[in-house]
């Protein structure tokens, strides 16, 4: 049997009618279909901006002046990024599994509610090397309870994790926005500050030029989240029976190992690292969770998931690509609307869809012949 | 609790359950067809905008309901050029085609009526919003009738539970699904539509989930448009009920009551486990 890669979101979880579509061989250029997105997606923001009357070249200096330009811009791309690596992971944690989450959204949110919790009813004294773990555990395990419950879901009763993790959202935004207000500070739709040892230090505090950007710790944690999670698939046994299952429920099964024990795994750990977002936006940033925070991260993390190729260090170029991205809406508002880049960002999700299920059609013809 | 079942509680439920009817009736169209159809939210949003800029452009409310019902044929033409013509990840890019919905309508919003918010005010919509009311409850007596008795109804199931049979007794698979999803872009649109008129112009984000509770539905609904249509009034009357127990200054939170829809279909999915009466053919 060669060795083969998953090119594409869901695979193992949807089996469909030939098994060699799914096998993609290593020769096929994995940079194609993104390097294809990202030309297409300049092509579409070129056209919105002559649309809107402005030169794009013009546009496309102040984009790149407001992002990786000068260090404010740097940081704040940073900052961006962060919680995507976060999503991103999630979503690639799960679809090495075979597992299909659409529910980082809800998962970021209330494992950040528990990380703005935990960290304002610390004592105020407490100090940073045991609020900061505690903080940010409370936000990875209330992730992991939200990504456990369809991952069980799925294992026992057979219910579809897409359904269940896109139901869970709205479940979770529309339960925190009920029961979350008893826990929130008065007049407001944000929770008590967190004490001094539970917040993670700016950037801005260690070099100069950052000052004002809200890039923080949290972004170490992202990097040292991707690296435990390239290890954990790579090097571990736990990783290989998560990937075993990913890569062949049936023949997983047949080694020993319980698919349904996986499921559940692979969702928990899923939801835990998007439940680290907390990190970012509560322990970095704003100091408090805050109603509405997440704006779309969870989704945006499928999007990174895909550009990433569901590889750690994919997954950080794209979540670096999509900070951008974001950052620089705001650098160009001035002169076109800033909404061009969420058109943008759809755009290339969609690109880089079609070009992997091109890629990846061709390359199962090339490997079994000309099939219709 | 006077009044809970009086006229104007009854005709409350009923539209908020509109553009949840259509839009659940487009997701059973596209889903019956094998195609999985998340993107229910966007072709939401794109209606409603397109209503909102035909009916103000043209004056005339009619022009408004085509321009919205095409706008959502449209999203849906985009997803369907994705999904079937390049055999696209139906989730993958239903989550790409609600963001781009999204990002549009915003980008539009700010070229043609330089606001971050909504839409001028549409002055009138001559009835025509009564008139989608009456016809999203007789659509959904006709999609059933016809999934059931049509032989173009056959052969949508036929596709979505077993596109290789379907094949081999010479029945075409892709435009059935084109079929299948360019009626779901209509019917969502049309939808929209409804939410525009009913809220005499267009808002940001103006779906606000309604897409999903209507997947929800469909779901619930057990993929069958009189099941799906159920399901909607259930939740629309839930909603109604609240809106009422809420002015009155009791009853449930809100949140709660707007996580029911969400709820109940996990409890269903969960009780019906693998007996899942899901087309069997979906996502491929």
């Amino acid at each position: 049997m060669s060795r083969t890669r998953i090119g594409r979101i869901g695979d193992g979880s949807r089996k469909l009618d030939s098994g060699s579509r799914f096998e993609i061989s290593r020769s096929v250029p994995v940079l194609l279909p993104p390097a294809l997105a990202l030309l297409v997606a300049l092509a579409a923001a070129s056209l919105l901006v002559v649309a809107y009357g402005q030169s794009p070249l013009h546009v496309y200096r102040l984009f790149l002046d407001g992002t990786w330009g000068n260090a404010y811009g740097i940081g704040q791309v940073l900052f961006k990024a962060t919680p995507l690596v976060f999503t991103g992971l999630s979503v690639a944690l799960a679809f090495h599994a075979g597992l299909f989450n659409v529910g980082a959204e809800g998962q970021l949110t209330l494992g950040a509610f528990a990380t703005g919790l935990v960290g304002a009813a610390l004592p105020p004294a407490t100090p940073a090397a045991i609020a900061l773990p505690l903080a940010v555990g409370a936000g990875f395990c209330a992730g992991a309870a939200a990504g456990a419950v369809p991952g069980a879901l799925k294992a026992w009763r057979g219910a579809h994790e897409v359904i269940v993790t896109i139901m869970l959202n709205f479940v979770i935004l529309a339960e925190l926005s009920d029961l979350g207000k008893r826990f929130y500070d008065r007049e407001s739709v944000h929770t008590a500050h967190v004490v001094a040892g539970a917040t993670l230090a700016r950037a801005g505090a260690f070099f100069p030029s950052l000052r004002g950007s809200a890039l923080s710790g949290a972004a170490l944690l992202a990097a040292a989240t991707a690296i435990a999670v390239w290890w954990l698939l790579q090097r571990t046994a736990a990783g290989f029976r998560l990937r075993a299952v990913g890569l062949g429920a049936e023949a997983a099964a047949t080694a020993g190992i319980s698919v349904a024990r996986q499921t559940v795994i692979a969702m928990a750990l899923a939801g835990g690292v998007a439940g680290l977002v907390g990190a970012n936006a509560v322990l970095g940033y704003k100091g408090y969770y805050e109603e509405g925070f997440a704006g779309g991260v969870g989704f945006m993390g499928i999007a990174v998931a895909l550009l990433g190729r569901n590889h750690p260090g994919g997954i950080v170029a794209a979540a670096l690509l999509f900070g951008t991205l974001s950052q620089g809406g705001l650098a160009i508002n001035a002169v076109v609307p800033k909404e061009i880049v969420e058109v943008l960002q759809a755009v290339i999700i969609l690109a880089v869809a079609v070009s992997s299920a091109t890629v990846r059609r061709q390359a199962a013809q090339l490997a079994t012949g000309a099939r219709a | 609790m006077r009044g809970i079942l009086s006229g104007a509680f009854l005709l409350q439920a009923l539209r908020i359950s509109v553009p949840y009817v259509l839009a659940a009736l487009g997701g059973v169209a596209s889903e019956r067809s094998g195609v999985i159809n998340i993107a229910l939210e966007g072709m939401l949003l794109v209606g409603a905008f397109g209503a909102a800029v035909g009916a103000l452009a043209s004056g005339s409310a009619l022009a408004g309901l085509g321009a919205g019902v095409l706008a959502g044929v449209a999203l849906a033409a985009l997803y369907g050029l994705a999904v079937i013509r390049w055999r696209a990840d139906q989730i993958v890019c239903g989550v790409a085609a609600t963001l781009l919905a999204l990002g549009a309508t915003r980008y539009f919003l700010k070229v043609f009526y330089n606001s971050t918010s909504n839409s001028p005010r549409i002055p009138s919509t001559d009835g025509l919003g009564w008139a989608i009311l009456v016809g999203a409850a007789l659509l959904a007596a006709l999609a059933e009738a016809g999934l059931r008795r049509t032989a173009i109804g056959l052969r949508l199931r036929a596709v979505g539970e077993h596109p290789e049979a379907a094949r081999s007794v010479g029945v075409r698979v892709a435009p059935l699904r084109w079929l299948g999803v360019l009626l779901s872009g209509a019917l969502a649109g049309l939808g929209g539509v409804w939410l525009a008129f009913d809220q005499h112009g267009f808002v940001a984000n103006m779906s606000a989930g309604r897409g999903f509770i209507a997947l929800a539905a469909m779901i619930l609904g057990g993929w069958r448009p009189l099941g799906a249509l159920g399901a909607c009034l259930l939740f629309g009357g839930a909603e109604a009920l609240q809106l009422r127990l809420q002015s009155s200054g009791m009853g449930l939170g809100a949140g709660t009551v707007q996580a029911l829809p969400y709820l109940i279909t996990i409890v269903a999915l969960a009780v019906r486990g693998r007996a899942s009466v899901a087309p069997r053919a979906l996502g491929t």
